[in-house]
């Protein structure tokens, strides 16, 4: 039992070793895929081990819990690592064409999978301040990808990225002392359980608060958002797009973690202001992608208008808004990912981001455009799409509780959504290119076009099954939302005792 | 940097400051000291080689470049994780050895968990040259 658990973390950091070995030579690639590819089938494995098995926990180096390291999986943690292997897969297709051999020898993939190592270490753990590692080896090994061949905007959006990282790292550390101090047990499940036993609660809301606005940062919540936009735009697209997917996402995990299994003692308090930093973030994401005309700053700050949706479901608390902020953060990995992938080859057709530079993509490259519609309406909330249910989900949840206003914003951003990916539509791909340019996707060599649309197809496929058939992931979510919200199994799995 | 007293008193200083880092590095089972700070010593003997004759000659004296050593150390520390699974126990269980154990004394114990800390040991040594070497010769 105990090494399924560990297999998502081993994997993608023997992958990283041999590609790092491999650097100079082709092979180091298909080491990323292969290691990628070795990833989904055990996050597989363990998706369907968790959902027969409920939750599961091992604890590390057989030191017994809450005293060792305990790696837990309910069906959020599994759900997260497979979605986080999906997109490393897909990413790592995509790169076989994107990345070049400049950025290899650097070790591209090295970095590559020392973040998704540190991303499913994230998901997995079940100890505060091993929560903290991964943050760090997240932030390093992202922060070499951000910079990784050294333009000068890539310098400027790394530090700004780090610098904010670094802050909100310092909070969280402080965070965790001041927690220990408190209970004595940095183990989540240990945690769940010691805080009631707390009598302070008005320092326990204090370390409430610095959790909060450190996992902000992370998931880029208003107002703390400003590093991403000013970062995600400037590196390799298969870096992008795998941040873009997955890095604001494990903020978000870590706050509906700490949130439901920690924090709920002033839910009153904590999940109000969760409440208006959604609403906030929502619709100040959407304005600020309103203003921008860089096809990769469009999409950031989309990224930063998604988060509130996720984050309005944790807020609300209940068992189907919960549900919701689950479905929404998985729809949202994918689509997002997507978006990114497909602006790096309408990138490479018309030579450059910048909207007002290129066009002609409807007229030559009409199955990029095919693409492109999937994932944005989904992004937008279109019927049939992942998407439409996931915001579905959201709305109806808002209007159980007479949340109105809420749910009237979170239609409202939806609307303002389509509004840019009009933009995007209008000025890349049906207005003629301005140099007169037939952006035809025969530009590019047959072997590079199968490796940079497999994955944008696959993943679109991926969108389109879950808005056709969203009965599956709505099963898993509203079951994950459960446990969540009743963290007695989880604390049974992880410090043993009757369950 | 050209001093001929740094120059002097660093051909003395590198050779001790690595014996004492390994010295850290074995004695951090038991008591304070580990893989983590043996390696900082380490590297701290070939930042000041690189002070004193250059970062080309350090980094000739270290013969492997620091990114090989940091990545050796990772799969150093990956292995002896991995070296569980052959008793069947969780990932990073401690695996022991003790060599020449009779009925007189427990004899020479070696463990995993030695080996974890000589690929910290090496990660450390192999990030903080590469920060280091960089920085000097950007300059």
């Amino acid at each position: 039992m105990s090494w399924i658990l560990s297999l998502p973390l081993i994997i993608p950091f023997a992958t990283a070793i041999a590609a790092f070995a491999l650097r100079d030579r082709a092979a180091g690639r298909w080491i990323s895929v292969a290691g990628s590819a070795m990833l989904l089938g055990t996050a597989a494995l363990l998706m369907a081990r968790a959902m027969r098995h409920g939750v599961i926990a091992a604890q590390m180096g057989g030191w017994p819990a809450p005293f060792g390291i305990t790696l837990v999986a309910d069906l959020l943690s599994a759900a997260m690592v497979g979605i986080t292997a999906i997109i490393a897969l897909a990413v790592s297709i995509y790169a076989l064409a994107d990345i070049g051999g400049r950025l290899e020898r650097l070790g591209y993939h090295a970095l590559f999978n020392l973040l998704i190592g540190g991303v499913n270490g994230a998901f997995l753990t079940g100890d505060l301040f091993n929560l903290y590692v991964w943050f760090e080896v997240m932030l390093i090994a992202s922060f070499g990808l951000l910079i990784l061949g050294g333009r000068k905007e890539q310098i400027d959006g790394g530090v700004k990225y780090v610098t904010l990282n670094l802050i909100s790292t310092v909070l969280f550390l402080s965070g965790i002392g001041l927690l220990y101090g408190m209970t004595g047990t940095l183990n989540m499940a240990d945690l769940s359980r010691a805080v009631e036993t707390v009598e302070n609660h008005g320092l326990l809301s204090v370390v409430a608060m610095m959790f909060m606005v450190a996992f902000g940062v992370k998931a880029a919540l208003f107002p703390l958002f400003f590093w991403l936009p000013a970062a995600y735009h400037t590196p390799a697209f298969s870096v992008s797009a795998v941040f873009a997917g997955l890095l604001t996402k494990v903020g978000v995990y870590a706050l509906i973690r700490m949130f439901t299994l920690v924090f709920d003692h002033d839910t009153g308090l904590t999940h109000t202001i969760l409440l208006w930093v959604a609403g906030l973030t929502m619709i100040t994401g959407v304005l600020g992608a309103a203003a921008q005309s860089d096809i990769r700053k469009i999409l950031s700050f989309h990224i930063v208008s998604q988060i509130g949706y996720m984050v309005l479901g944790l807020a609300l608390l209940s068992p189907l808004a919960l549900a919701g902020a689950v479905f929404y953060l998985i729809h949202h990995i994918a689509v997002k990912a997507n978006l990114f992938l497909i602006a790096g080859v309408a990138q490479r057709l018309t030579g450059h981001t910048e909207l007002a530079r290129i066009g002609g993509l409807y007229k030559s490259a009409p199955l990029l455009a095919v693409l492109f519609l999937i994932p944005a309406f989904s992004l937008a909330g279109f019927p049939p799409l992942s998407g439409f249910w996931a915001k579905y989900i959201l709305v109806k949840a808002a209007l159980d509780i007479e949340g109105w206003l809420i749910a009237g914003l979170a239609l409202l951003v939806g609307l303002l959504t389509i509004y840019s990916m009009t933009k995007i539509w209008a000025q890349a791909f049906w207005a003629p290119h301005p140099e007169g340019i037939a952006p035809a996707l025969s530009r590019i060599a047959p072997g590079a076009r199968a490796a940079l649309l497999l994955p944008v197809a696959g993943l679109a496929g991926l969108t389109v099954l879950i808005g056709l058939m969203p009965q599956p992931l709505l099963a898993l979510a509203e079951a994950a939302a459960a446990q969540l919200l009743d963290p007695t199994p989880y604390v049974a799995a992880v410090l043993g005792g009757a369950p | 940097m050209n001093s001929v007293i740094l120059k002097a008193g660093t051909k003395y200083l590198v050779g001790l400051l690595l014996l004492v880092s390994v010295f850290m590095l074995l004695r951090g089972h038991n008591a304070p000291g580990g893989g983590f700070i043996g390696g900082l010593l380490g590297a701290t003997g070939f930042v000041l080689y690189a002070i004193a004759c250059g970062t080309a000659q350090a980094r000739a004296a270290l013969r492997l470049a620091p990114r090989t050593i940091a990545a050796a150390g990772l799969g150093v520390a990956l292995a002896s994780g991995a070296i569980a699974a052959l008793a069947g126990e969780a990932f990073f269980t401690g695996q022991w050895l003790f060599l020449g154990a009779g009925e007189t004394g427990k004899g020479l114990p070696i463990s995993s968990v030695l080996l974890f800390d000589i690929g910290v040991y090496l990660v450390v040594f192999g990030a903080i040259l590469t920060l280091v070497f960089a920085l000097e010769e950007e300059t």
